[in-house]
C-alpha cells in the first residue's frame, strides 16, 4: 500500500489543482470587500443573486470598513462595504446606502436602570459618575466598556455625546459587537454601546442584556425606521468611478426591495423608499 | 564532505530549503517596514516612546504611546509561559514515567486535541467562563490575569508534547543504569531524565514563548484592552498584537502605518532578545538545541 | 514506555519522593484534562443540538445561522493539504540540513536558526497582512485556498523545524558513523536509517503544526477569505472552519449555537487527522523495517 502513496498524492494534487486558471464560466466576478457588519448581509444577498443570475460570481470578503474604502479606491474590489458615512477626504468615492442601523446602550438585565439621559451617559463615560447607585441603580462600580479606535459605532457615539476619544475613561475596550455584548452579559455592573440589530437579536434570544432608552426614546429597530431614534449610522456600499455592468446590476439589486427580508433578518432597517 | 554526487545534490536542495526558511522572516520584516514607512517618515518614532497614552484617533489630543503596550506584551507572555511550563513538564513526566499505558495513550490524544482548539473558541470560552470568575475577585475581570490564564491553556500542549517527546528519547540505558545503582524513580526523573531532556524541553519553552508573544485573538478577548502599565495582575492591559487586531480593519492610512510601525518595533525587540539569548549560549550547541 | 525500566523503591525517603512527584505530575495532567473537558463540555452543551449529518454536509445558509458547514469543511481540508505540501518539505528539509550537513555553531547555521526562531514570534495577525500583501497581491494568487495554505506554512514553519531538529538530535550518536562504515551514502543513510528512526518525533511536530494551522483564524481571514461557496479548486476563496467559527461567534448575532457545533466538527476533524497521521507513520516504519 505504501508504494502507491506517491501516486495517490499525485492524483489528489491533480484534482485539487484542476480548477486552477479556469475563469468562472464567463469571467464575470464581482468582488466586494470591507465592513464585517455589512459582509453577512452582502453574502446572503450574493447567494440569492447568484441563484437567479448563473454565470456571475460575487465574492464577498471582510476586513473592516477602511479595507472597503482602500480596495474600492485602488480597484482591488469592485465595491467596498462600509458601516459609516464617508469622510470628507474620501470624496472620490460615491456611496450607496443599503440599510440603516442604530447604536444603542446596553446594560446587564440584572441592572434596574432602564433609561439614561445624554448627560448621564457623558458622565458615565468620562468617569464623573462611578457607581450605579448615583443613577438609581444598585451598589456596584460601573464597568465602562467602549469600542476601539476607528470603529464606526465609536464615532457615532462620540458624535451623539459630543465627546472626543481622549475624553473617554473606559474600564474595558472591546472590538466587535459580540465582544461588547458578551462583556455586558457576563458582568452585572457593565455598560456598553452596540449596534441595535445585534443587541435586539441577542436579547430576544435570551442573552442577559437590556437595551436602554436614550433620552426617553426606546431603542428598537422601529424607532430607527421611523427616524425617532437619535443615534443611527448608515450601512453603505461605495464605488469608484464607472462600474462594470455586472457590478452595477448587483448594486441595483442591493438597493432594491428584493433584499429587504435579508436586511430585516439581520435586524437592520431597510432604507425607506426614496 | 561526502564524495557522492547524490549527496551533493541533496545537500544543495536541503540547503536551499533552509535558506528560504531562515530568510522568510526577512521578507516579513521588510513588508512591515514598507507599511510603517509613512509613519516613520513623519517623525513619530520618538513619540512612540515618550507619549503617555494611546489615542491616535483623538482630534483634540492625539497620542501614540507604545511603551505600555510593549510592557503588556511581555508581561502577558511571561505570565502565560510561567503558568504553562511547570504544568506541561509535570504532565509530561507523569505521562512518561507514572501513567499506566491506557492513561498515557488517552492523555496524548487529549493533548493533540487541546493543540487544535481554535484561538477564537478559547478566547470566547475565556470571556464567558474565566473572566466572570476573575471578576468576582476584582472587577472588571478582563485583565492581565485572565489573559495569562487563557493563553497558558494555549501553550500547554506545546510544552507538554515537546517535553513528552524529549523525555521519550532519553536513552533507556541511562534509566536502567540509574535503576541498577538503586536510584528511585523520583530522583531518576529529577536528576537524570529531565537534565538529559533539557534540550527538547528548552525547545518547547522557546516555542511556547514565541507563540505567546504572537498570539492575538485569544488575548484580545480577555485582556481588557486598556493601554496602560498595570499596577496589579487584575488590571486590564493591551498587548501590541491586540491593538493591531482591534484597529487595523478600521484605521485610516496614517493610523495604519502607525500600527505597522508598532508591529515592526515588536518584532525588532524580539529579534534583539533572540539574538542576545543565542549569543549568550554560544558556548553550547547554539544552532541545534 | 512506562514499565520497561523497573525502578527500585527501597528507602522510605525515595518512596515519599516518588509519591510526591507522581502526585504533582498526576495533578498537572488532571488539570489539563479537566480544563479541556470543561471546554468541550461547554461546547457540547451549546452546539450538540445543532449537530447533524445535514449540518456536516449542507450548504451555508443565512451567513451560517442556518444550514451547514459542508463547503467550509472542504475548504479547510484543502487549505490543510496546501499547508502540508509546502510546510513539511520546507521545515523538515531545513532541519535536516541544519542537523546533517552543516557544522553546529557555524555562522550560517546560527543565522538560519535565528531566522526561524524569529519567525515564530511574529504575531499571527501580521502574518495575515503579510500573506495578503505577498501571496494574494504580489504573487497574484488573490483570495484563495492556496494563499491561505502558504501563509499558514510560514507561520508553522518554526514548529516543524524545531521539533524535527530535536528528533534528529536525540538519535543515537553511533548511527551515522555506523552507516558510513558500511559505505552508505549520506542520502541513503538519511532515507533508510535516520528518518525512519526520527519519524515519531517528526510526527509530533506535524501534529502540533496541524493543530496550530487548524486553530489559526486571523491569518486565514485575510488570505483564504470569507467565501462560503463550495470550492472548485485551490484557486478559489473559501473560508476555513476557524474563520467560520469566528464570524458566527463574534460577528453574527445568535451565532453561538452553530459556532459551538462547528467547533465540535473541528475537534473531530483534528482527531481524525491525527489518528490517520499516526497510522500512516506506523505503517511507514513497519514497511521500512520489513
Amino acid at each position: 500500500m505504501m508504494r502507491y502513496l506517491p501516486i495517490l498524492l499525485a492524483c489528489v494534487s491533480l484534482v485539487a489543482l484542476s480548477g486552477c486558471g479556469r475563469e468562472s464560466e464567463d469571467g464575470q466576478t464581482v468582488v466586494l470587500t470591507g465592513s464585517s457588519t455589512v459582509a453577512p448581509v452582502a453574502t446572503d444577498a450574493a447567494k440569492r443573486y447568484e441563484e437567479s443570475h448563473p454565470g456571475v460570481r460575487i465574492d464577498v470578503q471582510s476586513g473592516g470598513s477602511s479595507r472597503g474604502i482602500a480596495d474600492a479606491m485602488s480597484g482591488l474590489a469592485d465595491l467596498g462595504m462600509i458601516s459609516r458615512a464617508l469622510k470628507p477626504e474620501e470624496s472620490e468615492l460615491r456611496s450607496h446606502r443599503i440599510a440603516m442601523d442604530g447604536v444603542c446602550v446596553i446594560v446587564n438585565s440584572g441592572n434596574p436602570v432602564s433609561d439614561l439621559t445624554k448627560e448621564q451617559l457623558v458622565d458615565i463615560y468620562t468617569g464623573k459618575v462611578e457607581i450605579w447607585s448615583d443613577l438609581g441603580g444598585g451598589d456596584g462600580e460601573i464597568v465602562v466598556a467602549s469600542k476601539a479606535e476607528g470603529r464606526a459605532t465609536l464615532e457615532v457615539f462620540l458624535g451623539y455625546t459630543g465627546l472626543d476619544s481622549a475624553d473617554i475613561a473606559a474600564d474595558v475596550i472591546v472590538g466587535e459587537n459580540q465582544h461588547a455584548i458578551k462583556t455586558v452579559a457576563g458582568n452585572v455592573n457593565s455598560i456598553a454601546y452596540v449596534s441595535i440589530g445585534a443587541a435586539a437579536s441577542e436579547a430576544a434570544a435570551g442573552t442577559p442584556i437590556k437595551l436602554i432608552a436614550c433620552d426617553g426614546v426606546a431603542a428598537t429597530t422601529e424607532a430607527v425606521a421611523k427616524g425617532t431614534f437619535p443615534i443611527t449610522r448608515p450601512l453603505q456600499v461605495v464605488s469608484h468611478g464607472e462600474l462594470k455592468p455586472e457590478a452595477k446590476e448587483f448594486l441595483d439589486f442591493l438597493q432594491s426591495r428584493e433584499i429587504d427580508d435579508i436586511i430585516e433578518g439581520h435586524l437592520y432597517v431597510p432604507v425607506p423608499d426614496r | 564532505m561526502s564524495r557522492f554526487r547524490i549527496d551533493k545534490a541533496v545537500e544543495f536542495v536541503l540547503g536551499l530549503l533552509a535558506i528560504i526558511s531562515g530568510g522568510l522572516v526577512l521578507l516579513v520584516v521588510w513588508f512591515l517596514f514598507q507599511g510603517a514607512k509613512p509613519a516613520l517618515d513623519s517623525g513619530i518614532l520618538l513619540r512612540l516612546f515618550t507619549d503617555e497614552f494611546w489615542q491616535p484617533g483623538s482630534a483634540r489630543d492625539p497620542q501614540f504611546a507604545l511603551v505600555p503596550m510593549l510592557v503588556a506584551s511581555f508581561l502577558v507572555t511571561i505570565l502565560a509561559t510561567a503558568l504553562a511550563v511547570p504544568v506541561g513538564i509535570a504532565g509530561a513526566v507523569f505521562h512518561r514515567f507514572y501513567a499506566p499505558g491506557w492513561i498515557a495513550k488517552w492523555n496524548y490524544r487529549l493533548m493533540e486535541l487541546l493543540a487544535g482548539i481554535p484561538s477564537v473558541v478559547l478566547g470566547f470560552w475565556g470571556l464567558m467562563v474565566i473572566v466572570p470568575i476573575v471578576n468576582r475577585f476584582q472587577p472588571p475581570g478582563q485583565s492581565l490575569l485572565a489573559a495569562g490564564l487563557v493563553l497558558a491553556l494555549m501553550l500547554l500542549p506545546i510544552v507538554a508534547l515537546t517535553s513528552q517527546a524529549a523525555l521519550q528519547s532519553v536513552p533507556g540505558e541511562q534509566l536502567q543504569a540509574a535503576a541498577g545503582l538503586g536510584i528511585g524513580r523520583a530522583r531518576t526523573v529529577w536528576c537524570i531524565a529531565i537534565p538529559a531532556a533539557r534540550g527538547g524541553i528548552g525547545s518547547g519553552i522557546l516555542l511556547a514563548l514565541a507563540r505567546a508573544i504572537g498570539e492575538t485573538l485569544v488575548v484580545v478577548m480577555v485582556c481588557g484592552n486598556i493601554a496602560q502599565i498595570p499596577d496589579s495582575i487584575f488590571d486590564p492591559v493591551r498587548p501590541i498584537t491586540s491593538t493591531i487586531a482591534l484597529e487595523m480593519g478600521y484605521a485610516t492610512a496614517s493610523h495604519k502605518a502607525l500600527l505597522y510601525a508598532a508591529g515592526l518595533v515588536l518584532v525588532i525587540l524580539i529579534g534583539l532578545l533572540v539574538g542576545w539569548l543565542s549569543f549568550r549560549r554560544s558556548g553550547d550547541h547554539v544552532a541545534v538545541n | 514506555m512506562p514499565g520497561e525500566t523497573t525502578f527500585p523503591k527501597s528507602t522510605v525517603q525515595s518512596r515519599i519522593a516518588d509519591w510526591g512527584v507522581g502526585l504533582v505530575g498526576a495533578g498537572a495532567a488532571a488539570v489539563t484534562v479537566g480544563v479541556l473537558g470543561w471546554i468541550v463540555w461547554d461546547l457540547m452543551a451549546m452546539g450538540l443540538p445543532n449537530l447533524s449529518w445535514e449540518f456536516i454536509t449542507g450548504d451555508v445558509e443565512q451567513s451560517g445561522r442556518a444550514g451547514g458547514v459542508g463547503p467550509v469543511i472542504l475548504s479547510t481540508v484543502l487549505i490543510l493539504l496546501c499547508f502540508l505540501a509546502s510546510a513539511v518539505p520546507l521545515g523538515v528539509g531545513c532541519a535536516l540540513w541544519l542537523s546533517e550537513f552543516v557544522r553546529r555553531g557555524s555562522g550560517l547555521a546560527r543565522a538560519v536558526t535565528g531566522g526561524v526562531d524569529l519567525l515564530a514570534s511574529v504575531p499571527s495577525i501580521v502574518f495575515g497582512l503579510f500573506g495578503m500583501a505577498f501571496f494574494c497581491q504580489v504573487l497574484g494568487l488573490g483570495f484563495s485556498i492556496l494563499s491561505g495554505g502558504l501563509t499558514l506554512a510560514c507561520m508553522v514553519l518554526p514548529i516543524l523545524v524545531r521539533t524535527t531538529l530535536s528528533a534528529m538530535n536525540s538519535l543515537p550518536v553511533d548511527l551515522r558513523p555506523a552507516a558510513g562504515a558500511l559505505g552508505l551514502t549520506r542520502t541513503t543513510t538519511l532515507r533508510q536509517v535516520l528518518l525512519p528512526a526520527a519519524l515519531p518525533g517528526i510526527m509530533i511536530g506535524v501534529t502540533l503544526g496541524v493543530g496550530r494551522a487548524l486553530a489559526e483564524t486571523a491569518a486565514l481571514l485575510f488570505t483564504s477569505g470569507y467565501s462560503t461557496r463550495w470550492p472548485d479548486s485551490i484557486d478559489n476563496s473559501g473560508r476555513a472552519l476557524s474563520v467560520h467559527i469566528y464570524d458566527l461567534a463574534m460577528n453574527i448575532p445568535n451565532g453561538n449555537a452553530n459556532a459551538s457545533a462547528s467547533a465540535l466538527v473541528l475537534l473531530v476533524l483534528i482527531l481524525a487527522i491525527n489518528l490517520a497521521a499516526t497510522a500512516l507513520a506506523d505503517r511507514w516504519i513497519k514497511f521500512r523495517i520489513s
